[in-house]
């Protein structure tokens, strides 16, 4: 402990893995967000995650977005435990027959107000995986999807500046 | 080598042994034909000789070619560095094949997966319950990879058969698919009496996207980039285990260069993920801080992935016979440069971990997978290296490893702690590699004649979790008839519900994490 502490008091804090550039981008659209989900939902925005066969690569690039380079949370955006806690609902991968039910049941569990964001290029109409005989097809069939967020997988900034345009 | 060595070894052991035919279509592949009669007592040998556990056991549909369906097992032969195929065809009427469930384990999935994908009939296979297409969704009698299915047919809809404990003071606590976490989908069903756990039973196939149907019809080139969404941590040692197939298929000579610059990419996506998952073990012990350290290391090296590639994935990155990657000094200078900077980050990483007591703690003991469970259950890749099994395709088939002097990582305790020290150990060799392969790189143009050639090949790569093979079957028409999958997850989440046991539930994400296996690499 007194390792890390003396460590932390010599070194300061260091931002040393992003540039200026980068780091300005991601502050810039922050600050928007920011401001945009203070005006709309008042304090934070909750979002509740669901993977239904999902290549593992949007998920890693929502769990990204929550570092402490990108850090969504500073934002106003949490990502919650439970459907029960979420304003919207984050779905990413086609829609694995497998899934169809636990998607349903996940979106039935959430309160009103609520809204459906789609990530990644299959959760928009099945992409790669569209003809195969276990893919449901588009999320937009299931549930009434107000975002898409493209990308295969769509990086921490596109997912910031994503929410940024649709809360305009 | 014709694979008269092998024969030898099994008549051996088995004197009334008589195959159909022996070839050796590449040096590193030995196929055995043989009579259905004698394939069960054929596999238990070799898997005693060799030692290897089942790494692969599919199915083709041949009906339009020979009439009759195929069945391919294959295993490993690392003293000879090759991989050893026994094969037979299987008549149409009541298609079936004496089990190997019951004499090696880690035949068991692969017999399920074929009766449910194929309607062949493991004979004596004692669990018969599908995998990946769910009773309550998907009727009984669709065989999606026999080539007259079209799309699922109604019928009669049942629920799944969960193993049950039962007695005085058990009760059952089933978690997912769902998870509060951003993660995969998988149901866990545990069964406990107290706090241990007494038996995990893991549903999986909530991903299945049905991509081995995919590939079929589809041409080499589409079928890369199918390849890459078959696990997208590992897109990558994916989409080389699957080009390697093509290439030996074409005859193609990789050059060293490539073989360079891919041996890189490869150890950056070793590198990324096993920072991940170091964070990930301190995330489910509570650690947040060094978990946060973890992440920051994690986006670094994907930044870097994206400078070099253009990918952060390196998805679309490796093509046939060559990659997308071209070289200059300001790119190698980059790269050498954010390795030191990275190592530097995850020596402290290291050092905050290692000198937290309770940190080190929790991860003694915890989730022990023996080295004999580990052996009878076939795990393979990164948990068997940390059960003591010295199994590692970049020792035993080198390549441009052998120039690198690659030092294979190996532990024997077999808990959490092992694991999590083997990715230490791999973090910091792939840190080596990197540095020694980036130093003999130079910027050259690429060009590859292709001779177009059907026919069938293995193609095999050590991602970071373990092996990824991919076994291909390319027609004449230039499209491809057969593709089978095998991602480390599929052995390896057999370990995870054997290494949970007697451990505490809310241990259980931390012994998930060490393995952190891939739901869509096992699903497919």
């Amino acid at each position: 402990m007194i390792r890390i502490l003396k460590n932390r008091i010599l070194k300061g804090v260091l931002s040393r893995q992003i540039g200026p550039e980068f780091s300005a981008e991601i502050e810039s659209a922050g600050g928007q967000l920011k401001a945009l989900i203070r005006k709309k939902f008042k304090r934070s925005l909750h979002i509740r995650q669901v993977d239904t066969g999902d290549c593992a690569a949007c998920l890693s690039e929502i769990i990204a977005a929550n570092n402490p380079i990108y850090d969504l949370q500073r934002f106003g955006v949490n990502f919650a435990a439970s459907p029960r806690h979420a304003d919207g609902l984050l779905v990413t991968g086609p829609v694995s027959k497998n899934m169809l039910a636990a998607l349903k049941k996940t979106y039935d569990a959430m309160p009103e107000p609520k809204f459906v964001i789609t990530c990644g290029d299959c959760a928009l109409d099945g992409g790669i995986f569209k003809d195969s005989y276990y893919v449901q097809g588009a999320v937009k069939d299931i549930l009434p999807v107000v975002l898409h967020i493209p990308g295969c997988p769509p990086s921490p900034l596109v997912i910031v500046k994503a929410l940024v345009k649709f809360l305009k | 080598m014709d694979g008269a060595e092998i024969i030898l070894r099994i008549k051996n052991k088995f004197p009334e042994f008589a195959a159909i035919s022996v070839t050796r279509k590449y040096p590193d592949e030995v196929c055995i034909k043989i009579d259905p009669a004698i394939f069960k007592s054929t596999c238990l040998v070799l898997h005693k000789i060799l030692p290897s556990p089942v790494m692969m056991l599919f199915a083709l549909d041949q009906r339009a070619e020979s009439g009759m369906f195929a069945i391919n097992c294959v295993f490993v032969d690392f003293k000879n560095r090759q991989w050893v195929i026994v094969s037979m065809d299987i008549p149409l009427e009541n298609p079936g094949f004496e089990s190997l469930a019951k004499s090696i384990y880690s035949a068991s999935l692969f017999e399920r997966e074929i009766r449910e994908m194929f309607g062949i009939e493991p004979k004596g296979n004692p669990d018969l319950r599908r995998l990946n297409l769910h009773d309550e969704v998907c009727p009984q009698g669709n065989f999606p990879l026999r080539k007259d299915f079209q799309k699922i047919q109604p019928g009669n809809l049942a629920e799944y058969k969960f193993a049950r404990v039962e007695g005085e003071g058990i009760f059952e606590v089933p978690v997912g698919p769902v998870h509060a976490g951003i993660i995969g989908p998988g149901h866990f069903r545990f069964s406990a009496a107290g706090e241990p756990i007494i038996n995990l039973e893991s549903r999986l196939g909530f991903t299945h996207r049905g991509v081995e149907k995919l590939l079929e019809g589809k041409s080499w080139a589409q079928a890369i980039e199918l390849s890459e969404c078959v696990a997208g941590d590992s897109a990558f040692s994916h989409s080389i285990a699957f080009t390697q197939a093509l290439e030996k298929i074409f005859g193609l000579t990789v050059d060293i260069q490539t073989n360079y610059t891919r041996a890189v990419c490869l150890e950056l996506e070793r590198m990324y993920n096993h920072a991940n998952d170091i964070g990930g073990m301190a995330t489910d012990v509570g650690f947040s801080f060094p978990a946060a350290f973890a992440s920051v290391i994690k986006e670094a090296i994907l930044q870097l992935n994206e400078r070099i590639s253009g990918s952060r994935y390196l998805k679309k990155v490796n093509r046939l016979g060559t990659t997308a990657v071209s070289w200059d000094e300001n790119k190698k200078k980059h790269l050498l440069d954010s390795l030191k900077k990275i190592k530097r980050d995850f020596n402290e990483l290291v050092d905050i971990l290692n000198f937290s007591v309770s940190f080190m703690d929790r991860l003694d003991a915890a989730g022990v997978l023996r080295k004999k469970t580990a052996q009878d259950l076939g795990i393979v890749g990164l948990a068997a290296r940390a059960s003591g099994i010295p199994t590692d395709l970049r020792k035993y088939f080198p390549g441009v490893y052998k120039e690198a002097k690659f030092k294979m990582a190996i532990q024997e305790s077999g808990d959490v702690l092992a694991r999590y020290r083997i990715r230490i150990s791999e973090f910091e060799e792939s840190c080596r590699l990197i540095e020694e392969l980036a130093g003999k790189i130079v910027d050259q143009e690429n060009k590859i004649e292709l001779k177009f050639k059907e026919g069938s090949g293995l193609g095999y790569a050590e991602g970071w979790r373990g092996p990824v093979l991919y076994w291909v079957k390319l027609g004449a028409d230039g499209l491809i008839q057969r593709c089978k999958i095998v991602d480390p997850s599929f052995h390896n989440w057999q370990g995870l519900s054997y290494a949970v046991l007697g451990n505490i539930i809310p241990d259980f994400p931390l012994c998930n994490k060490s393995f952190d296996l891939s739901y869509p690499g096992n699903d497919l």
